[in-house]
């Protein structure tokens, strides 16, 4: 498909402008002035509405096909929470009105969202307080490793390392080293956290251990109480990565297992539009030892029930972002959070587990399954058992593309070979789940009889299999090469 | 599987060549044939001190990042440049012109694989 600058023809234009009053060289000194026009594209109306017409088309997305990626939670985002997100007392709203002596009374609206935002976050995950501050997963996880070390340097502790497991997500050793850490990593055991690895790994030096549980293999950590009591005697902190919080809602709450710090996905688990369809938000909540050092601004209340900004916490760690965050998505997960209830949330995590047990089940004997349990609200199976007649997890997943699928997360994590990680969500039918499953044991059933086939694709999509080598190898990263 | 029975191993798939007081190290067949394609190799720089095991480099393949261990105790004497821009070099010929680093060795290395044993560390992590 052309561009809409290829698409130019010189002189086009969908409309004729007035003529201007005074014109830029009336206004600007000449050494500011251009000296050539802009290079936009001249388009007529028919071509523009054509080009982002297609253009909608070639999107993929939850609206229009099952996204069973693993470890994304690419649920229904409901329509509901977009019209609450549109209301234009907070679209007109400008963000420095809150920060404005005396203008925080036109902003009480936005002030009281955030207020509740963070209260019902601290209810979901039994935390002390939350900051909404962090634009997403991986920025809420240096926010909370960086609260860890403020943690440590008040207290005077030498703290050197984080030790992270190896399912962990790869931003979580990546948060750890950006907030100055060495990186320790430590081999799981039967899928899960190893208690003896932990403990040959664990020494004064050690600040935190990232946790992710249900972990990236969709299994619940099953030894989590002798973890929070070897790492409470080196006074080194737990870390719990929200990523997959859509399989214990309303089951565990973190904070009472005895966690520390904890960053949501609010965009996937609270059903807020990402991926190519949204900004993410990735809070971070705290007990309370933690507390002193949140980001600031923090949304506090007076005594007459009025909500104003502080930033008067002295052993904060700082600015984290420009104003509040993402505010768009907080007021979509508050709209979602307050729709649903505690109960509908809880009803969630149960239909989001039933679903992923249900693909499980129904894909064991076309799969290999490595680690066949119960699984939580996804899991990991594997495609080495079709490595003889030279099929792998990636044509699998490019077959699944041609039957109008999002495939799902392949060779992730790493200590699965030829790994395929499906997570169906909760927004899913039965009846979805039984036709992708029917697709995909079809694909695998003729992988015997005609590999070439699942090689050569996709064959329907907008481009055909993409060489991942040569563009890992030959990256451009300008546009104009 | 090609596993050269001239060479030593390493049970995370390095292969060491003794060239007198050198070694010779890469990756093995089977290294390459899990990681796939490779994208980029990060190797040592000459004069790095290498102790038994340590890290000493990375590489990555369109499927993964992994890290490469010192299969001995030495100082690094040549590295591979060719593989920087090339490498491809490690996937066509990993235990010739896919070769990584040359270390001058401080002692006699120790607990290295041979062929042998090294076939059983390939049986074991193939399934």
């Amino acid at each position: 498909m052309k561009t809409a600058f290829a698409a130019s023809v010189p002189g086009r234009t969908a409309c004729l402008p007035a003529e201007p009053k005074m014109h830029a060289a009336d206004m600007l000194p000449a050494n500011l002035l251009r000296a050539r026009r802009p290079a936009l594209p001249e388009l007529g109306e028919l071509d523009v509405v054509r080009h982002f017409t297609r253009l909608s088309r070639l999107n993929f997305g939850v609206d229009s096909n099952f996204y069973p990626l693993g470890s994304c939670t690419m649920k229904y985002n409901p329509k509901f929470t977009e019209q609450v997100a549109a209301l234009p007392g907070f679209t007109r709203l400008h963000p420095l009105m809150a920060q404005l002596k005396g203008a925080g009374q036109y902003a009480q609206g936005a002030l009281e969202v955030m207020w509740e935002t963070e209260r019902l976050l601290c209810e979901i995950t039994g935390m002390r307080a939350f900051t909404l501050h962090p634009m997403a997963g991986a920025h809420g996880e240096l926010t909370g490793a960086m609260l860890i070390a403020a943690y440590h340097k008040d207290k005077g502790n030498r703290k050197t390392k984080v030790i992270c497991p190896d399912s962990a997500h790869g931003t979580n050793p990546a948060s750890a080293a950006l907030a100055g850490y060495e990186v320790v990593n430590i081999e799981s055991k039967d899928g899960m956290v190893d208690p003896d690895a932990l403990e040959a790994a664990l020494d004064d030096d050690v600040a935190a251990l990232m946790m992710t549980c249900p972990n990236t293999l969709g299994l619940f950590e099953n030894h989590l109480p002798r973890i929070v009591e070897k790492l409470r005697a080196v006074d080194a902190l737990l870390y719990y990565d929200g990523a997959n919080l859509n399989a214990i809602l309303g089951k565990m709450r973190v904070g009472d297992v005895g966690f520390d710090v904890v960053h949501l996905n609010l965009h996937k688990t609270f059903a807020t539009p990402h991926g190519g369809g949204g900004p993410g938000a990735g809070p971070v909540g705290v007990s309370e030892r933690l507390v002193p050092y949140l980001p600031i601004s923090r949304v506090e209340k007076l005594h007459d029930g009025r909500y104003y900004l502080n930033y008067d916490h002295p052993k904060s760690i700082g600015f984290m972002a420009p104003f509040y965050g993402n505010f768009g998505v907080l007021l979509k997960a508050y709209a979602y959070i307050l729709r649903l209830g505690g109960e509908g949330l809880e009803r969630v995590s149960e239909y989001a587990v039933l679903n992923a047990n249900y693909l499980r089940k129904r894909l064991e004997k076309v799969l290999e399954i490595p680690h066949d349990r119960i699984c939580m609200h996804e899991f990991v199976a594997s495609a080495c058992n079709h490595a003889e007649c030279g099929i792998r997890a990636l044509d699998v997943a490019k077959a699944l593309l041609d039957k109008g699928y999002h495939a799902p997360t392949i060779y992730f994590p790493l200590i699965v070979k030829e790994c395929m990680m499906f997570e169906p969500t909760e927004t899913e039918s039965r009846q979805t789940l039984d036709e992708f499953a029917d697709d995909l044991i079809a694909i695998l059933e003729s992988a015997a009889q005609n590999p070439d086939a699942l090689h050569a694709a996709p064959v329907t999509t907008p481009v055909r299999r993409l060489d991942e080598t040569a563009a890992a190898r030959n990256m451009v990263l300008t546009d104009d090469a | 599987m090609s596993i050269p029975a001239d060479l030593l191993y390493t049970d995370t798939h390095e292969w060491v060549r003794i060239e007198g007081d050198e070694a010779v190290i890469g990756i093995t067949q089977f290294a390459q044939e899990q990681l796939g394609d490779l994208t980029f190799v990060d190797l040592p720089a000459v004069g790095d001190t290498l102790a038994t095991g340590q890290e000493m480099g990375s590489v990555e393949s369109v499927k993964a990042a992994s890290e490469l261990y010192s299969p001995l105790a030495g100082t690094v004497s040549a590295v591979n440049d060719a593989l920087s821009g090339a490498p491809e070099l490690v996937n066509q010929s990993p235990y010739t012109d896919g070769w990584m680093v040359r270390v001058k060795l401080d002692g006699k290395p120790e607990s290295l694989l041979s062929a042998a044993d090294y076939e059983a560390v390939v049986a074991r992590d193939a399934h």
